[in-house]
């Protein structure tokens, strides 16, 4: 495969879930491509438009994740190491039983050296060839304003995204 | 270690990825070319990664020591 970007390469990501777990994926592979020298845009649409807001607050829920790891960040390694079998019955009815899954993840992989989503996106911002696109219709369904963005993103719409896609190497839908 | 004479050096060390490429290319772009940085790392999948990154960014992986629980590159800045 080859663009027409003379032997730069590209990346475009489609980022549509804005969870805490799923807004990783395409930060990480934006800022590695950005460290490996590639172009990339990253179109933020649905539910992983928020992940453009100057305040992020992306959550985890272990409900209909039923893959999740529940760990503690703190103690002696066994008991970090003990995956908790939470019942559904908790975990999706507990008042507030969400907003401890969000912050033993965020302790845990902060304890581990995992960067912050904050960190990764002022990473990406910093790089001069990410280019971050806010999906103009989701705004419009969900009643976002440009002003509520981070100043450095662009608001654009499919063909936007399908420009710029078409002549990239690598494309992925997260 | 290694018999390459090193001009910068960059500790990795606790980082997961993305951060030790990410790292290592932001303090590359401050290097001369023709210097050599020396990356420390913990993370096992910064070997395969910096091997990657060298590939794609052109830079020149000198050398490449795995201690066990440390990894030592050195990289030759070309361009």
């Amino acid at each position: 495969m080859s663009n027409t970007n003379g032997g730069t390469k590209r990346l475009a990501l489609i980022s549509s879930r804005g969870t805490l777990d799923w807004a990783y994926p395409p930060f990480i592979l934006a800022s590695a491509a950005g460290a490996m020298g590639w172009e990339v845009a990253i179109f933020f649409t649905f539910y992983g438009l928020p992940l453009l807001k100057k305040d992020l607050d992306a959550s985890v829920t272990p409900a209909g994740n039923p893959a999740m790891p529940m760990k503690m960040p703190f103690g002696p390694e066994g008991f970090q190491s003990i995956n908790w079998n939470i019942p559904n019955v908790i975990s999706n009815n507990v008042p507030g039983f969400d907003s401890i899954a969000t912050n033993l993840m965020k302790q845990t992989f902060k304890k581990k050296g995992v960067a912050s989503i904050e960190e990764l996106r002022d990473m990406c911002i910093e790089m001069d060839d990410i280019r971050l696109i806010g999906c103009q219709m989701t705004m419009d369904v969900f009643g976002f304003t440009k002003d509520e963005f981070v100043d450095e993103c662009e608001i654009g719409g499919a063909a936007t995204f399908l420009e710029y896609a078409a002549d990239s190497d690598v494309s992925l839908f997260v | 270690m290694t018999e390459h004479e090193i001009n910068q050096t960059l500790d990795c060390t606790g980082l997961l990825c993305p951060m030790p490429i990410v790292k290592t290319s932001k303090f590359i772009k401050g290097m001369q070319v023709g210097e050599t940085l020396q990356m420390i790392s913990t993370d096992p999948g910064s070997k395969p990664d910096i091997e990657a990154w060298a590939r794609q960014t052109g830079h020149e992986l000198l050398s490449s020591v795995d201690e066990g629980s440390q990894f030592q590159f050195v990289i030759k800045k070309t361009h």
